[in-house]
């Protein structure tokens, strides 16, 4: 029974963790475009020594083995972040965007990674939580977290007003729903003068039972960057959702979810009800967008249309193919990069969208499986048959 | 309403369906041989647009100006280049995934338009700005009342019309159409007769890209102006075109083609009328509403796909 219980010690991934704050105060901290992408070069040549001499491996095992332990250093790790720029704005904001993004990528992946539906309007969905704060701030006095909640709520009703047509119809045709939808909502938005048009519309910061989260904190003669807050907060929300789809991939639920995927005919062969899982990822999916896209809102202050197109929706959906689908950790190392790369190293920022693009076509001919391919259920760590 | 204002709404509907049908069979003709779709197609239509228009700023360097000769080789070199594009995408992009889940095809052609479209963005000389497209075509109109009709736009339209049905003659009459059905219906099979499947699959994109190489021409004509976005939403009316149609089947792409664009229309006319103070910009935003319902109605289109499926 011990190997059953023990498979590897809780160091390994420990230490990883420390060397990936430890590698996460540097990039933030570098300023050069030489440091930085020397930096970037460097990460992947240690990551590819490291393969080699098996430490990945035993840092997956023992990050398996010890999810507990696990998933607190990544919460320290987060937060040593914050204490070391506590007085600097934009590596605290880059921080929270990733927070926030990682929680509509786990919807999408919810989605597509488990259940099998496709959805191509990811940006739609964050947008409308976004939408629904700026309105919900401006003409009533809902308290700031029931607007979040009303996000998340708005989002998952909207996406229900699809769920006929895409239970309906599969693959490709159910493909196009999701486009035809994100398409649809940017125009909208665009065209509709009472949600501000083309120049969209303001917000105030947020505010929980008191506590004004746009305003810094000070200690003495110590001022906190006011973004600290929001990381606080996105944090939160991303370790929720992240136990969440964690728990829901282990739980029945999960199996349920996976073999519609797999084979929609044999699992309403074995009465798997398909259209409740469907409906169940797809709304939970959504709801989790319309979450994270109202805690967005009301932290970068403004909304507007160009923030919700198509091409915004596949750097999503790029994020969740990149990182490996189906896998949560995969898809939040692939948020960080896509989300923090460009913006450090600004020579790429013009030509992001191409270089993803050509990524995830790589990706897709040479690996399928993602940066970290998915690994399978896994209910006894260390257990092997 | 006026007749004259009328026919003018039906005759621009008209052109722009044509338009839409021509790419719309582009995906149908895709995913009848190989049951992918190649999403792409638009980013390719703009591309062909951008081929077009550097042709022509070459013949003018060369001193070619007489518009009918410069319409020719700007037709022939786009459609050609596009043709070779389309290919190209087949055998590296397409093929190679067929054993993959469909998805992953899907996937890999929408990356593939956006770095096509970022490319253009990025690589042609100031291609974030719209570009003019020159008016090659005579501007003669007639007008009856309200209702002008300009040559221009006839010619576009016979043109349109002429590409679609020597596409129809290929796919019905000729040997290679016969092939091209064959492998639509089961590769396995056309194999066994001794067709060559991946040139026949090659072929097919390649046809398939150089229709979207003269949609692309067609609107810039139209337009007389192209920009490097215009291929996603072109991309994206084909395709709720061919599906709308039906996929797979040519004469469900066109019918879906001019029914996208009748939707447009009433759109832009009925909303005004129907809520005064709405804009006709909703007339996008209707008809992909009406597209998604109408999915829930008929999940494969008017012309449905006959679908078996083999456990």
């Amino acid at each position: 029974m011990k190997r059953l219980i023990d498979p590897a010690s809780a160091f390994p991934a420990l230490i990883s963790m420390a060397g990936v704050t430890l590698f996460t105060l540097l990039f933030l901290h570098a300023e050069s475009q030489e440091a930085v992408l020397g930096l970037t070069l460097g990460a992947a040549i240690a990551l590819l020594l490291l393969a080699r001499f098996g430490w990945n491996a035993r840092a997956a095992a023992s990050f398996a083995g010890h999810s507990g332990a696990g998933n607190a250093s990544v919460i320290i790790g987060v937060l040593v972040v914050v204490a070391v720029f506590y007085d600097q704005h934009f590596p605290l904001l880059m921080l929270a965007s990733v927070l926030l993004y990682i929680v509509v990528c786990l919807g999408l992946n919810l989605q597509f990674g488990y259940a099998g539906v496709v959805n191509f309007a990811g940006a739609a969905f964050f947008g409308i939580g976004c939408y629904t704060a700026a309105v919900l701030t401006e003409h009533s006095a809902l308290p700031h977290l029931l607007v979040v909640v009303a996000g998340g709520v708005m989002a998952a009703g909207i996406g229900s007003l699809l769920i006929l047509p895409v239970l309906r119809t599969y693959g490709h045709y159910a493909a196009l729903i999701t486009i035809a939808f994100g398409i649809l909502f940017r125009v909208f938005l665009e065209v509709n003068d009472a949600l501000g048009g083309p120049q969209g519309m303001k917000l105030p910061g947020m505010e929980i039972f008191g506590w004004k989260l746009n305003d810094g904190l000070t200690f003495g003669d110590i001022e906190v960057s006011f973004y600290a807050n929001y990381v606080l907060v996105a944090l939160a929300m991303a370790a929720v959702a992240f136990m969440l789809v964690r728990r829901l991939e282990r739980s029945w639920i999960g199996l349920n979810l996976d073999a519609v995927r797999l084979d929609e005919t044999a699992c309403a062969a074995f009465g798997i009800d398909v259209a409740r899982w469907k409906i169940t990822a797809f709304t939970l999916g959504n709801f989790l967008a319309g979450l994270a896209g109202a805690v967005y809102a009301m932290m970068t202050g403004f909304v507007a249309p160009n923030s919700f197109t198509f091409g915004d929706s596949l750097i999503l959906v790029s994020i969740v193919i990149l990182g490996g689908i189906g896998n949560p950790w995969g898809l939040t190392v692939a948020t960080a990069i896509v989300l923090i790369l460009p913006e450090k190293l600004q020579f790429i920022q013009e030509y992001r969208l191409l270089l993803y693009a050509g990524l995830v076509i790589l990706i897709l001919l040479f690996r399928p499986g993602g940066l970290m391919p998915r690994q399978v259920r896994n209910y006894f760590p260390g257990w092997k048959p | 309403m006026t007749l004259g204002l009328l026919s003018q709404y039906v005759f621009n509907g008209l052109m722009l369906g044509m338009i839409y049908a021509m790419v719309a069979v582009g995906f149908t003709l895709f995913f009848g041989v190989l049951d992918v779709i190649k999403f792409s197609h638009g980013d390719v239509l703009m591309v062909g647009a951008f081929t077009g228009l550097a042709t022509y700023l070459g013949l003018q360097a060369l001193g070619v100006d007489s518009p009918l000769v410069q319409l020719l080789v700007m037709t022939v070199v786009a459609a050609l280049a596009m043709g070779l594009l389309g290919a190209l995408i087949a055998k590296y992009l397409v093929l190679p995934l067929r054993l993959a889940p469909p998805l992953n095809t899907l996937l890999i052609t929408l990356m593939l338009g956006s770095v096509l479209r970022e490319a253009v963005r990025l690589f042609y000389p100031q291609g974030s700005n719209p570009k003019p497209f020159p008016r090659l075509l005579p501007a003669d109109f007639v007008s009856f009342g309200a209702f002008t009709l300009r040559a221009d736009s006839m010619i576009l339209l016979l043109a349109g019309l002429a590409a679609i049905v020597a596409v129809h003659l290929l796919i019905t009459r000729t040997k290679l159409g016969l092939a091209i059905r064959a492998v639509a219906q089961d590769a396995e099979t056309a194999r066994i007769m001794g067709i060559n499947f991946e040139f026949i699959v090659l072929l097919t994109f390649a046809i398939g890209s150089g229709m979207a190489a003269l949609g692309g021409l067609m609107n810039g004509l139209y337009y007389n102006e192209i920009n490097f976005g215009m291929g996603l939403l072109l991309g994206v009316i084909g395709f709720s075109a061919a599906v709308i149609g039906g996929l797979g089947n040519i004469y469900g792409a066109i019918l879906g083609g001019f029914l996208f664009s009748a939707l447009q229309s009433i759109g832009a006319v009925a909303l005004p009328a129907l809520f005064p103070g709405t804009s006709t910009a909703y007339k996008d935003v209707f008809a992909f509403a009406v597209v998604i319902i109408f999915m829930a109605w008929r999940p494969t289109g008017l012309i449905a796909e006959k679908k078996s499926e083999r456990v």
